[in-house]
C-alpha cells in the first residue's frame, strides 16, 4: 500500500535549528520577537504532538461519544478564536455566542455532507475523517466569520450618522444596512474566492501536498483537495451569513433602532 | 399636538411637555445638558421609558418607520448615505422647489456632498425632512452654521410650515430667535425642564 519515509524525531530536531535564524534575526535587528518565537514554536510542538496522541487513541477506541467530545472541543476553541480577533464585541453572551454559533452550523452542515455523499466512511462517524474535515472547513469557516464580522461592526459604526439618517427618513433597518452587511460579506467572502484561483497556480495546498508525501496518487490527492476547497466554500458562505446577518439583527431592534449601545470596544489588546 | 408624558432615558428627563399643532417650543441649555439626547428619544433613535403622543396616538401604536416621518427630526450633524444630495429625495422636483426657497442653489444638489459647505448641508437636510411633509419638526440647531440672510429664509420656512399646522420643537442658543419664532422658552438643566411647560395645557 502507500509507501512513505517515516520521519525520526532527530531530522525534525535538525529542522527545527532554523528557527535558530529567526531568532538570530529578532537579535540583530532588535525586532523584539525573541521570546514570542520561542512561545509559539513550543506550543505548536505541544499542540500538534497533543493531537496526535488524542487522534491517534480516537481512532483505536473509535467511540461516537468522544469524537463528538473532540468536535465540540474544537468549536469551543474557534468560537474563542473568532471572539480574539474581534477589536468590538457584542455585549452579554453574543459576544462570542454569535461566532460560535454560526460556525457550528456552518462547519457541521457542510462535513455531514460530505460524510453522507462523498466519502461515506465506514461507520460515518470515523474519526479519520470526520475529524480532519471539521478541522479544514472549520479553520477557514472562522477566518470568513472573523473577517465579515469585524467589517459590519466597524462600518456600522462609522457610518452611524448615515445609517441614522436613513432611518429618520423612515426607513427599515434592513435598508439602512444594506450597504454595511453587503461590504462584510465581501470581506468575508474574498479570502477563499481568492484563494480557490491561487491554488495550484501560487500554492500548492498544505492537505494536497500531505497527501503526496504520504504516498497517495497525486490525481486522487487533487480530488481529496477540490473537495476540500468546495468544502470550505459552502461553510464560509453559510457561516459569514449567519454571523453578518445575525450580526445585523443584534445591531437593531424592533423599533428599527441602531443599538450600538450593545457593542463594547476592547481597548489595548 | 405632540405631547411627552415622563419621557426619560440615559442622561435626561422624566420631561413632559405639550406642543400644540402650530406652535413651537424652544429648547435652550448648555451643551451637553441633554437637548440632543431629548430630540433623539422623541424620534425613537434611542431607547426611553414613558410616552410620545402624536394627536393623541401613542408612539408604540405605531411603526417606527412610519412615526419618523410623521415626526422628522433634523441633527445638528446631518449625515448622507448617497454621494449628492439629489440621490436623497423621494421627489426631486419637490425637493428642488424647496432647496431653492431655503436659498441653496440648484447646483449644489447635484455635487458630492463633501463639497457642499456645512449651511448648504444643513439646509438639504431640512429640506430631505420636509419632503414628508411632518406633522412635527425636531430641529437641532437648524441655523447653527447659518449667516443672518439664510437664517431668515430658514425662520421664515419653519413659521410656513408651523402655519400649515406642525408643532415644532427647536433646540437653539439664540434667545432672538425664540423671540422671531414666538416660541414658548423652556430652559433644559442636567437633563430637566428647570420650569414645567404648558402643564395645564
Amino acid at each position: 500500500m502507500a509507501s512513505y519515509v517515516t520521519l525520526g524525531y532527530g531530522d525534525i530536531a535538525l529542522a527545527a535549528i532554523l528557527l535558530c535564524v529567526n531568532a538570530a534575526l529578532s537579535a540583530v535587528m532588535q525586532l523584539g520577537l525573541g521570546k514570542r518565537i520561542v512561545i509559539s514554536a513550543v506550543r505548536m510542538v505541544v499542540q500538534l504532538t497533543t493531537v496526535g496522541l488524542v487522534l491517534k487513541a480516537l481512532f483505536v477506541v473509535q467511540s461516537p461519544w468522544l469524537t463528538v467530545l473532540v468536535i465540540a472541543v474544537m468549536i469551543g476553541f474557534a468560537g474563542y478564536e473568532a471572539y480574539a480577533r474581534q477589536d468590538q464585541h457584542f455585549t452579554g453572551l453574543w459576544s462570542w455566542g454569535l461566532g460560535v454559533l454560526s460556525m457550528a452550523v456552518a462547519a457541521l452542515l457542510v462535513t455531514a455532507l460530505a460524510l453522507g455523499t462523498a466519502i461515506r466512511p465506514d461507520p460515518w462517524y470515523h474519526p479519520q475523517y470526520a475529524i480532519p474535515l471539521l478541522g479544514m472547513v472549520l479553520g477557514n469557516t472562522l477566518t470568513g466569520v472573523s473577517l465579515g464580522l469585524e467589517r459590519l461592526l466597524a462600518s456600522t459604526t462609522q457610518k452611524r450618522s448615515a445609517i441614522e439618517a436613513r432611518l429618520l427618513t423612515g426607513a427599515p433597518m434592513q435598508t439602512a444596512l444594506k450597504g454595511c452587511v453587503r461590504e462584510a460579506m465581501r470581506a468575508g467572502m474574498i479570502p477563499t474566492i481568492n484563494a480557490m484561483a491561487a491554488t495550484g497556480v501560487v500554492a500548492l495546498p498544505g492537505m494536497m501536498t500531505g497527501q503526496i508525501l504520504a504516498g497517495v496518487e497525486p490525481v486522487d490527492a487533487v480530488k481529496y483537495q477540490l473537495l476540500i476547497m468546495f468544502l470550505i466554500a459552502g461553510g464560509t458562505g453559510i457561516g459569514l451569513t449567519a454571523a453578518v446577518l445575525g450580526g445585523a439583527r443584534l445591531l437593531s431592534d424592533d423599533r428599527h433602532r441602531l443599538r450600538l449601545d450593545r457593542l463594547t470596544l476592547r481597548r489595548g489588546g | 399636538m405632540l405631547a411627552l408624558n415622563g419621557l426619560n432615558g440615559p442622561g435626561f428627563g422624566p420631561i413632559d411637555a405639550r406642543v400644540a399643532s402650530g406652535s413651537c417650543l424652544a429648547v435652550m441649555g448648555a451643551s451637553g445638558s441633554g437637548k440632543t439626547r431629548l430630540l433623539r428619544a422623541i424620534a425613537d433613535l434611542d431607547p426611553a421609558a414613558g410616552n410620545c403622543l402624536l394627536n393623541d396616538t401613542p408612539r408604540a401604536s405605531l411603526p417606527a418607520t412610519e412615526w419618523r416621518r410623521r415626526v422628522a427630526y433634523v441633527p445638528a450633524e446631518p449625515g448622507w448615505w448617497a454621494a449628492t444630495a439629489i440621490e436623497h429625495f423621494l421627489d426631486a422636483a419637490m425637493c428642488r422647489e424647496l432647496a431653492d426657497r431655503l436659498g441653496v442653489e440648484e447646483a449644489a444638489l447635484g455635487r458630492p456632498i463633501e463639497e457642499l459647505s456645512t449651511g448648504e448641508r444643513q439646509r438639504l437636510a431640512l429640506v430631505r425632512a420636509l419632503q414628508f411633509e411632518p406633522e412635527a419638526l425636531l430641529l437641532d440647531e437648524p441655523t447653527g452654521p447659518l449667516d443672518a440672510r439664510t437664517t431668515e429664509l430658514v425662520e421664515g420656512e419653519i413659521r410656513d410650515q408651523m402655519r400649515r399646522g406642525a408643532c415644532v420643537i427647536l433646540v437653539t442658543h439664540e434667545r432672538a430667535q425664540t423671540e422671531r419664532l414666538g416660541a414658548d422658552v423652556c430652559t433644559i438643566v442636567a437633563g430637566r425642564f428647570d420650569s414645567p411647560v404648558n402643564e395645564a395645557g
